[in-house]
């Protein structure tokens, strides 16, 4: 079976668990209460308000921070201090713990999985829900598929109230639970539209001694295309948990993911960004980073792309790819001038520029002292070469 | 001949009086396009330009125009009832280059543009061009040369980098179609190979996919079983990291399939010779077309 998840994730804002949290208790899905601490004396008290064992949990957009650490039992206040003390400041998945979620420990009598994500292939929302919970879908489906039921829903007419019972009683038997497991459904469901997600999940969903279903995670992604009309949920945005570059990008309206390599890309277009750290790679470099300047011909643009690209210390061999439609040769040209006589690149810089006003972007470049290039490959090749030379080359000696 | 488009194409244009719409409005008459009104509510009773008629409905633009395509550059938040007025308006072909759509709006445009029986293509995308007669979109007329090759795409400017190389080789181009990078979109690889097939001036085809999604694997068994055509391709992404979206929406790997290695083994496994640089599509091209 495929992964499930696989064609859904598509966004990048994520929103923290608590934050969730209150979504789902605000659409009346049962989630227990708990507080949020942002020190170990914060999460203590919270312990002590709840009294008995609590859950100290990090709050993170990471995967896997069970694994990592970033999930502990306390049975008394004093043992809550202590894993809030050990969780706060810990590092998953290089991203600084600032928060922790302080809840009660729940008796668990069962746990199952709730999922509604968008599946590309079928152009709809799918609603799966598995008996097995507590752990990774993903792993449930390679493990044990017959375990997940799935259901896609007609966008035009929303999830019926019969798909939503049916996918309680594939859970329990108990036709209570069954009945308490179909109302969240419907109202996990209810929350994912009108919330602008892409996915949301509880995991585990559980059912208490007493017979009582509740959901004790809570996971949503959210659609950024979407926040325009949702100003409340836009401002769950935790700016802090995410890379700072990452954050002045998307302000500066720029698409820019950090990798490891050396060769500083900068190209307009997300497709041909991608093709160009391809080649980079193709002729035995290393990409920095992914940067899409967009389609925008604003010489600002390319001032601040340069400076992210500037600020991130591996890079030796800056590449500029070019290929003009709406965004023109001669506004990019512009940008280099203007953010090379503001700062300092201090590493080489590689040109290639071609398409709509390639003759005005080569001219303004030329009187500045740089060479455009009209040939992707050539391009690639040079910046690559740049990079290779100056990390093979001993200091001060100019790198060719 | 080309595909979709071509000289019985009657084009309005929705939000001919913004910024974009009327700089690429001009490039397509330029081109040779027929815009036969533009669209704009508000400003119905102008000229655009002293040559085309604006309305303020897309049913006006049918019914005294007699529009039978329609291209939107409208903002992202008035795309989807961009869509559901001119599906509504009996407009055939709905290009939408407009980016940015709320996935949840396509859930319920796609569904609605199929009943009414309309085509769309996009968003999201540059739109098509079939050299020499006709562009709906914003694809630099300037770089493409008629020929025998059909370009099927998910991206912008690879696709022009791609025509461009093949235009430099002296390799044209029967038609190409930018199919846009979100997740959902109307018209997939499979709909351009159909018409590619048929459309008696394609010899081969280049398909220009990328992670994420499975719609190259989808096109690959497509290829083997339907088409008797050559076709080639490149996947773009075989560098990104998992987990992270690529600029393009619908541009992000989460699971094996959506990887560039497994979209290439597809294209391999169903005979699709696949160019590891873009600049590798020109010798494929001319060795598949023997």
């Amino acid at each position: 079976m495929r992964d499930p998840k696989r064609e859904c994730d598509d966004d990048p804002m994520n929103i923290h668990e608590y934050q969730a949290r209150e979504i789902f208790a605000r659409h009346g899905i049962p989630v227990p209460e708990a507080e949020v601490a942002v020190t170990a004396e914060e999460a203590a008290a919270a312990a002590d308000r709840f009294g008995g064992a609590v859950v100290v949990k990090a709050q993170v957009h990471a995967g896997g921070r069970g694994k990592a650490g970033g999930v502990k039992l306390a049975a008394t206040a004093a043992e809550a201090r202590d894993s809030a003390e050990a969780i706060l400041g810990m590092e998953i998945k290089g991203i600084e713990v600032r928060r922790v979620l302080v809840a009660p420990a729940e008796d668990i009598a069962s746990e199952a999985y709730v999922g509604i994500v968008l599946d590309r292939a079928r152009q709809a929302d799918t609603v799966m829900v598995s008996s097995e919970g507590g752990v990774d879908i993903e792993e449930v489906a390679a493990t044990m598929p017959e375990a997940i039921r799935k259901v896609a829903v007609d966008p035009r007419y929303g999830l019926f109230a019969h798909q939503a019972a049916g996918l309680g009683h594939h859970l329990y038997d108990d036709p209570g639970a069954a009945r308490q497991a179909a109302s969240i459904i419907a109202k996990l469901y209810k929350t994912y539209r009108t919330s602008g997600a892409t996915l949301a999940e509880i995991n585990p969903m559980i059912v208490n001694p007493a017979g009582e279903v509740k959901a004790i995670d809570a996971k949503m992604n959210i659609d950024d295309n979407a926040l325009f009309r949702l100003p409340g949920v836009a401002a769950l945005r935790d700016t802090e948990a995410e890379n700072p570059a990452e954050v002045r990008a998307r302000e500066a309206e720029l698409s820019y993911i950090q990798l490891d390599g050396n060769v500083g890309c900068c190209v307009n277009g997300a497709g041909l960004a991608m093709a160009t750290m391809d080649l980079v790679k193709y002729y035995g470099g290393e990409p920095a980073n992914f940067l899409d300047i967009g389609g925008s011909s604003n010489p600002d643009k390319v001032v601040a792309a340069l400076e992210l690209i500037t600020e991130d210390p591996n890079v030796n061999s800056i590449l500029f790819n070019i290929f003009g439609g709406i965004t023109r040769c001669d506004d990019v040209a512009n940008g280099i001038v203007e953010a090379t006589s503001r700062m300092e690149l201090g590493v080489p810089i590689t040109i290639r520029l071609t398409g709509t006003n390639e003759e005005e972007g080569v001219a303004i470049l030329a009187a500045q002292g740089f060479e455009a290039m009209v040939d992707m490959d050539r391009a690639v090749e040079t910046a690559v070469h740049r990079a290779g030379s100056r990390t093979g080359g001993e200091p001060g000696d100019g790198g060719g | 001949m080309g595909i979709f488009i071509g000289d019985d194409t009657k084009l309005v244009v929705q939000g001919i009086t913004g910024r974009d719409g009327s700089f690429h409005t001009r490039q397509m008459m330029e081109y040779g396009t027929r815009v036969v009104a533009g669209v704009t509510p508000g400003k119905g009773g102008r000229t655009f330009d002293d040559a085309v008629p604006v309305f303020d409905t897309v049913e006006e633009a049918v019914s005294e125009a007699g529009a039978n395509t329609s291209v939107i550059y409208v903002p992202a938040r008035f795309a989807a009832d961009a869509v559901f007025e001119a599906a509504d308006a009996g407009i055939a072909l709905i290009v939408c280059i407009t980016e940015g759509v709320p996935v949840g709006d396509m859930l319920r445009v796609l569904p609605y543009v199929r009943e009414k029986g309309a085509r769309l293509i996009g968003p999201n995308c540059p739109g098509l061009i079939v050299p020499g007669r006709c562009k709906v979109g914003i694809l630099p007329g300037q770089i493409v040369r008629e020929g025998p090759v059909g370009i099927v795409s998910r991206s912008g400017t690879l696709t022009y980098e791609v025509i461009f190389q093949l235009t430099r080789a002296g390799l044209g181009q029967s038609a190409c179609v930018g199919i846009g990078g979100d997740p959902l979109i109307g018209t997939d690889f499979v709909d351009c190979l159909a018409a590619f097939e048929a459309d008696p001036e394609t010899e081969a085809v280049a398909v220009i996919g990328e992670i994420g999604g499975t719609d190259e694997q989808v096109a690959a068994a497509y290829v083997s079983r339907e088409m008797s055509k050559p076709v080639v391709g490149f996947i773009a992404g075989q560098t990104a990291p998992p987990g992270r979206r690529m600029g393009h929406a619908g541009a992000i790997i989460s699971g094996s399939e959506g990887t560039a290695e497994e979209k290439i083994r597809a294209f391999e496994r169903h005979g699709i010779g696949v160019a590891r640089r873009p600049a590798d599509l020109v010798g494929l091209l001319g060795r598949r077309r023997q």
